[in-house]
């Protein structure tokens, strides 16, 4: 792991960071003060990113709250999941830097979902922090300290400029006194909200850029943290449902004797997506689901892997809709000394999350209690609702912490089961699919079939690149017919490719897809990373010149991979064997190179070391995104050389770790 | 079915279930004690793992049957508060992520580091190998091991 050689803490935002000027207009600040005496304030985060087709949610919802008590303590509600990535430490530290806030003092609640109050919920595509709250959040901490120093200016009838903050105090250094926050809070909550609240200069930030030990450390080591699967409720019984293995087909009828027969299990009964056997416990359920016989009324999908990526090759010898175009692919290709073509497959991945998909639903005549490891509180939210034929606000969901999430736990098919079966069942009832129905019964990263031709002048330069892809939507068709997450990182990419055309089909078929880790870029770093090296091999060039001088407009992704180069050693002697190569992404506003050095053994892959080196902009906690960067290769690896699904007459071959 | 005595955490329980029940499920289900983790049912994950004497073992496929005299270790009782070395080092190193797979991952390795005080790197992998974490947060557990080894 190496850093760049400038701290990335004082690069420029990147561009898809949302300017402060675009937020004044939105930010909203509330204060109120709790029966207890403390400061609340409510904190509004604009959704940068919102794609909601609903109207406009009225706009001073708050989407944060934060509260200090009369005895110090600060309580910031987080309302976004939390699967590893660190969002119940980061978004906190944000407040409690421009607080100046003792971060001993700190702790975090997690918020139940609400249609409204919090703005939207749904925690994916790597926007917790980058999709709006940085501002936000800076401005409520620094409007809740001016708010606590005009306090104890009022209190000792001195210049509020003649005041500072540390730690959770004011203090007047003249006379030497000092408060406490929580002395402070009741008299603070009385005082109107600054409008434009003094933001520190980022070289002043104590927390920001620091890596303390993240707040649900010590639960994680002690066994205390609850996850969905921990839920416990008086009365709970247990459940394991068996889903249709052939994708798209449903339960005909089913003998539910034999699990009825397995001691512990109280109830067998059909819901939407297949048969629940409610237990005593977990084990006697699993136990239950394979006594269980069922007969399937299949659907025609009777498709294996190598005839998907028939149907998905002959798809791409025709024209696909354009997702770019640059200059003119075909005269660029015509007019090249030498081509190069290439075809890469990419697999469908499973999520494989640690924790198996789960909920726990206790469903009531006129109102329903959840508990989820979800990405998604409000779609869980309404989900429950419609299913149990209550109003919405009727409808408790409780956000528990996620035994990983990329993108799996955005969907509602496990909170469906649960709503279900405790309906059925008249009992609150935790469903934990078995590790082989998780396995079977994914959103999968997409295959992809994917076309690249280039040319290339009698001088090695390039002078044309088309790149066709064929893969399932997971957008819902997206702009113009082309599915953003198929073409990510190859439509919009920080190369600048001469004649460059990138078009897309769009491919269906039974099999369910979704997002994964990264999304796009997952597979398509990969395929025009390698095209790339495909080039430059083609024209005797270095792959890092080579890609460097296409690199022209991107001086951050020049930077890194500058570093990567430097860093590597690259184009120093290697030992007999053993081989390096480089690969960039521009990706969510990160820019990042990796440099591999492998070999083969015995026909196996070893990779020997992995210099990564990533510009991802303004960082809150090192010591978080080292740990995502480092994870993010052992992933990549993993999904490389281990991950592949295959789809064996219309169901998945693959059944557990 | 007569109850079957068991001994967690120091603490003695009798417990009423068939004598094919996982350990696993008896903790989780019927003891209530949540911090053993479900993650595979095939004992290719690791999450599950608790100790029995002392001995690591895959409690989601241990018959509760099998359990028999020996004392049974689960996250909870590795320490009262926390403060087993293993622990103190997965704090020092902010080892976890999502955490889900961490109370497997450290019973490991608390069982490893028992057996040997200072293990190699290759002790290391070979002792942790089955335990799965999907986050990746293997380089800091291997960094861990060897801190508490160094401060244990």
């Amino acid at each position: 792991m190496t850093a760049p050689t400038k701290p990335s803490n004082t690069s420029k935002p990147s561009a898809s960071a949302v300017s402060p000027a675009a937020l004044d207009r939105r930010d909203f600040l509330k204060v109120g003060a709790v029966a207890a005496g403390g400061l609340v304030l409510a904190i509004y985060v604009p959704e940068a990113r919102a794609r909601s087709t609903a109207a406009p949610a009225a706009p001073f919802q708050p989407n944060v709250f934060l509260r200090i008590d009369p005895n110090g303590d600060v309580i910031i509600t987080v309302a976004r999941s939390d699967m590893g990535q660190g969002v119940r430490t980061a978004l906190p530290m944000i407040v409690a830097d421009e607080l100046d806030a003792d971060w001993g003092r700190v702790t975090v609640v997690q918020a139940d979902a609400h249609p409204n109050q919090y703005g939207r919920m749904m925690t994916v595509g790597s926007t917790s922090v980058r999709g709006g709250a940085w501002m936000p959040l800076r401005r409520a901490g620094a409007a809740a300290r001016e708010m606590l120093v005009a306090a104890a200016a009022a209190r000792w009838s001195v210049g509020a400029a003649s005041l500072r903050t540390e730690n959770g105090r004011v203090i007047h250094d003249a006379s030497r006194r000092s408060l406490g926050y929580g002395e402070l809070a009741e008299a603070a909550a009385a005082l109107p909200v600054p409008g434009q609240p003094r933001l520190k200069d980022p070289s002043a930030f104590r927390i920001i850029g620091t890596s303390p030990p993240q707040l649900d450390t010590h639960d994680k080591v002690t066994g205390r943290a609850s996850y969905g699967v921990d839920a416990r409720l008086p009365g709970m019984l247990f459940a394991t449902v068996v889903h249709p293995p052939v994708f798209g087909s449903t339960v005909r009828s089913f003998d539910a004797s034999p699990a009825r027969a397995v001691p512990g299990v109280r109830h067998v009964v059909q819901i939407s997506q297949g048969v629940a056997v409610v237990a005593d416990n977990t084990w006697a359920a699993m136990q239950g689901a394979r006594a269980l016989t069922i007969e399937y009324a299949n659907t025609d999908f009777t498709m294996s892997t190598p005839d998907i990526f028939r149907s998905f090759a002959a798809m791409a010898e025709r024209a696909g809709v354009e997702a770019r175009r640059e200059g003119n692919f075909a005269s660029g290709l015509a007019g090249a000394a030498r081509r190069v073509e290439a075809t890469y497959e990419a697999p469908y991945l499973a999520h494989a999350t640690m924790e198996p998909m789960n909920c726990t639903a206790d469903v009531r005549a006129d109102r329903v209690e959840i508990w989820a490891p979800t990405q998604n509180p409000q779609g869980t939210q309404q989900t429950a609702a419609r299913l149990a034929g209550v109003p919405a606000e009727r409808v408790t969901v409780h956000v528990t912490l996620l035994g990983c999430g990329w993108g799996r736990r955005s969907r509602t098919d496990f909170v469906e089961d649960a709503v279900e079966t405790s309906k059925a069942v008249g009992a609150p009832v935790q469903v934990l699919w078995t590790r082989e129905e998780d396995m079977q019964h994914d959103y999968y990263r997409p295959a992809a079939h994917v076309r690249l031709q280039g040319g290339l002048d009698a001088s090695g330069k390039l002078t044309a690149l088309g790149v066709r892809v064929v893969a399932q939507p997971i957008s819902g068709g997206g702009r113009g017919g082309v599915d953003g997450p198929a073409v990510a990182s190859i439509a919009d990419t920080p190369y600048a490719f001469p004649n460059y055309l990138v078009e897309y089909h769009r491919a269906d078929n039974a099999v369910p897809v979704g997002y994964w880790r990264s999304v796009g870029p997952s597979q398509n770093c990969f395929i025009l990373e390698s095209f790339i090296d495909e080039l430059a091999h083609a024209a005797g060039r270095d792959p890092v010149q080579f890609r460097r001088e296409l690199l022209a407009g991107d001086a951050r992704m020049r930077h890194v991979l500058d570093v990567a180069a430097e860093r590597s050693g690259w184009g120093s002697p290697l030992p007999a064997g053993r081989a390096r190569g480089i690969a960039l992404v521009d990706d969510k506003g990160g820019r990042v190179a990796e440099v591999a050095e492998v070999s083969l053994e015995n026909g196996q892959v070893r990779v020997h070391k992995v210099i990564c080196v990533a510009d991802c902009g303004q960082i809150i906690h090192p010591g978080i995104v080292e740990a995502q960067l480092t994870g993010s290769i052992v992933a990549g690896l993993t999904a490389a050389l281990y991950g592949e699904i295959t789809i064996e007459r219309g169901r998945v071959k693959q059944t557990n770790f | 079915m007569a109850p079957l005595p068991l001994t967690i955490n120091g603490r003695a329980h009798q417990v009423d279930v068939p004598p094919d029940t996982r350990l696993l499920w008896v903790l989780r289900d019927v003891v209530g004690l949540t911090g053993t983790k479900f993650g595979c049912g095939i004992a290719q994950c690791g999450a599950c793992t608790v100790h029995l004497d002392g001995e690591p073992v895959r409690s989601c496929v241990t018959p509760v049957s099998q359990v028999g005299a020996r004392r049974i270790t689960t996250i909870e009782g590795l320490s009262p508060d926390g403060s087993h070395p293993v622990q103190k080092a997965w704090v020092a190193e902010d080892v976890p992520q999502c955490g889900y797979c961490q109370s497997g991952q450290i019973m490991s390795a608390a069982a490893l580091l028992a057996a040997k005080r200072s293990p190699s790197d290759a002790d290391i992998d070979e002792a942790m190998a089955g335990n799965v974490c999907r986050c990746g947060t293997y380089d800091r557990i291997r960094r861990a091991i060897h801190r508490a080894a160094r401060e244990g």
